[in-house]
């Protein structure tokens, strides 16, 4: 299966602090792909890159063969309709209702007439299971509905690849069961890729094709989620089965205790 | 060392003032290059008049008509020291049209829609829909700020007349009907002295030039504002500051060019 996108060798700082370092990814047509690690890791980050929002110190991001940053706006926007992208809290416009959400994508991108605009919107809220709900506003459903909502507008347009900040953060366990169902429903349906940012590993598990891991800006592990499960590598076996001492540090690094409390001298 | 240090700070606030200045040009240019396409949506302006404009109506008739009550009641008590009490009607129609009605419609526009424009971008901001509408490949300057600007354009100019004719009322109200100015002599002495290019053309110059300079401020500080709370109520407050004394230095500057001779 060839890739839509393709990661190599990228570099990515704010300021003097390196965020990422030396990625090469690759998410095949068709796949979902879970991009994992703890907060801080880098994740969101490689999402904004393939999305072009930011650009990589060096390396390249190529989605359906195009390098991201080489583009001009023009190009970048039209390589954008074929992505949907859910943020993590659904960044829904909140002065508009649920239906003119989704609606949003078609009247800025289609010259369609209201009528199919209504019925495509109407499917769409209907495959998220929030048909009923589309005459409400954001700020009268739940946060697990507004994910929801949102999933279904970053789909309205079909898009190739579908991307996902933290899906399942925040949602009850049902909700996180209906949405990690639905991301691989619509996947299949769509034909389309998705790549998954989490730390949650039940759910992304259940879902993936294929796992990255990601530790301070670089891919420490990768594979399967059946490889996953039973990998001895010291940062997977703490990610994956949530153990305190392992690789990953309680403390945030710098002085220690001793120093702090002046007993430096005396120790 | 110290010299040095001094040095190398005045040089760095300097270099970040001007780049600050030049990116906010770049923002003022992409937006105003982007604002063609408002023609095929001129829905999308006339929403933000309606809420732009609607909203500031009332708080701007009231400021007027106690402008121009204030107005009449100053003239009046100077005015009849020099036995000119019929030329009140002039002194109110020219004072509101020529300043008055231009700046203070400005100011409280600025605190009243331009504040309300800054939240409301700035936390847009912080709650991602602005990334959200570029990975929509929608470019939120041209979708979320220019329908607001040319909104603001044309509403400030409008607030302004509508300020003004208030404000001429409330003189009348006070000059003729409660001081006992005569009525003939109120409005002819304006309808003889007001001009409409000098006058009224220019006051209008000035609020088309306010509503410019207060919409791109309320909406770039929101635009650029950290997506923090802190961030957003510092954009809010800076929107009224910067507005204000942007106000007063066009405005004299304005009057220096229209007024001298």
């Amino acid at each position: 299966m060839p890739n839509l996108v393709e990661i190599r060798d990228l570099h990515f700082s704010y300021g003097k602090r390196a965020i990422l370092a030396g990625l090469h990814m690759d998410f095949p047509k068709g796949k979902v792909v879970a991009v994992m690690g703890g907060s801080g890791s880098g994740k969101t980050t490689v999402l904004r890159l393939i999305g072009g929002q930011i650009r990589p110190k060096t390396g390249q991001v190529s989605v359906d063969g195009q390098i991201v940053h080489q583009l001009k706006t023009s190009d970048l926007y039209l390589l954008r309709r074929k992505m949907g992208m859910l943020f993590q809290h659904g960044a829904l416009f909140t002065d508009l209702t649920v239906f003119e959400n989704v609606a949003f994508p078609l009247r800025e991108h289609t010259d369609l007439p209201e009528e199919l605009i209504r019925d495509l919107v109407l499917m769409k809220l209907h495959a998220v299971g929030l048909r009923n709900a589309a005459r409400l506003k954001p700020g009268e459903i739940s946060g697990g509905m507004a994910r929801r909502v949102a999933l279904a507008r970053s789909i309205a347009l079909d898009p190739q690849l579908i991307m996902y900040d933290e899906p399942f953060a925040g949602l009850d366990p049902i909700s996180m069961g209906v949405t990690a169902n639905l991301i691989r429903n619509l996947n299949d349906a769509l034909g389309s890729t998705s790549i998954l940012v989490s730390h949650d590993v039940k759910e992304s598990f259940t879902i993936a094709d294929y796992v990255y891991f990601l530790s301070q800006g670089k891919i420490v592990a990768h594979g399967t989620p059946a490889d996953m499960m039973v990998s001895t590598d010291p940062y997977v076996k703490q990610f994956v089965h949530a153990e305190a001492d392992g690789p990953v540090p309680f403390h945030y690094p710098g002085k220690s205790l001793a120093e702090d409390l002046g007993l430096g001298a005396r120790a | 060392m110290i010299g040095r240090r001094l040095l190398a700070d005045i040089g760095n606030t300097v270099r970040d003032y001007v780049e600050s200045l030049g990116y906010a040009t770049r923002v003022f240019f992409t937006m105003i290059g982007l604002s063609g396409g408002l023609w095929r949506r001129p829905r999308l302006v006339v929403e933000q008049l309606h809420f732009i404009g609607n909203y500031s109506l009332l708080i701007i008739t009231l400021s007027g008509l106690f402008v121009g009550m204030v107005l009449g009641l100053q003239g009046y008590y100077t005015l009849t020291k020099y036995g000119a009490s019929e030329s009140l009607g002039l002194l109110v129609a020219l004072g509101l049209t020529r300043e008055l009605g231009p700046v203070i419609t400005a100011l409280l526009f600025a605190g009243r829609a331009g504040t309300s424009l800054t939240a409301e971008i700035g936390l847009m901001k912080a709650g991602e829909q602005l990334s959200a509408m570029e990975m929509m490949a929608v470019n939120p300057i041209q979708r979320v700020l220019a329908p607001r600007f040319w909104a603001g354009v044309v509403a400030v100019p409008l607030l302004a007349s509508i300020f003004s004719a208030v404000g001429i009322f409330g003189g009348y109200l006070v000059g003729v009907k409660l001081i006992g100015v005569d009525a003939g002599a109120f409005w002819s002495q304006m309808q003889s002295g007001v001009d409409l290019w000098k006058d009224v053309f220019n006051g209008f110059v000035k609020s088309v030039v306010f509503g410019i300079a207060i919409m791109f401020i309320a909406l770039y500080q929101g635009y650029e504002a950290r997506p923090t709370p802190e961030d957003v109520a510092g954009a809010t407050t800076r929107t009224v500051v910067v507005s204000s004394l942007m106000i007063w230095w066009l405005d004299f500057m304005l009057t220096a060019l229209m007024f001298s001779r």
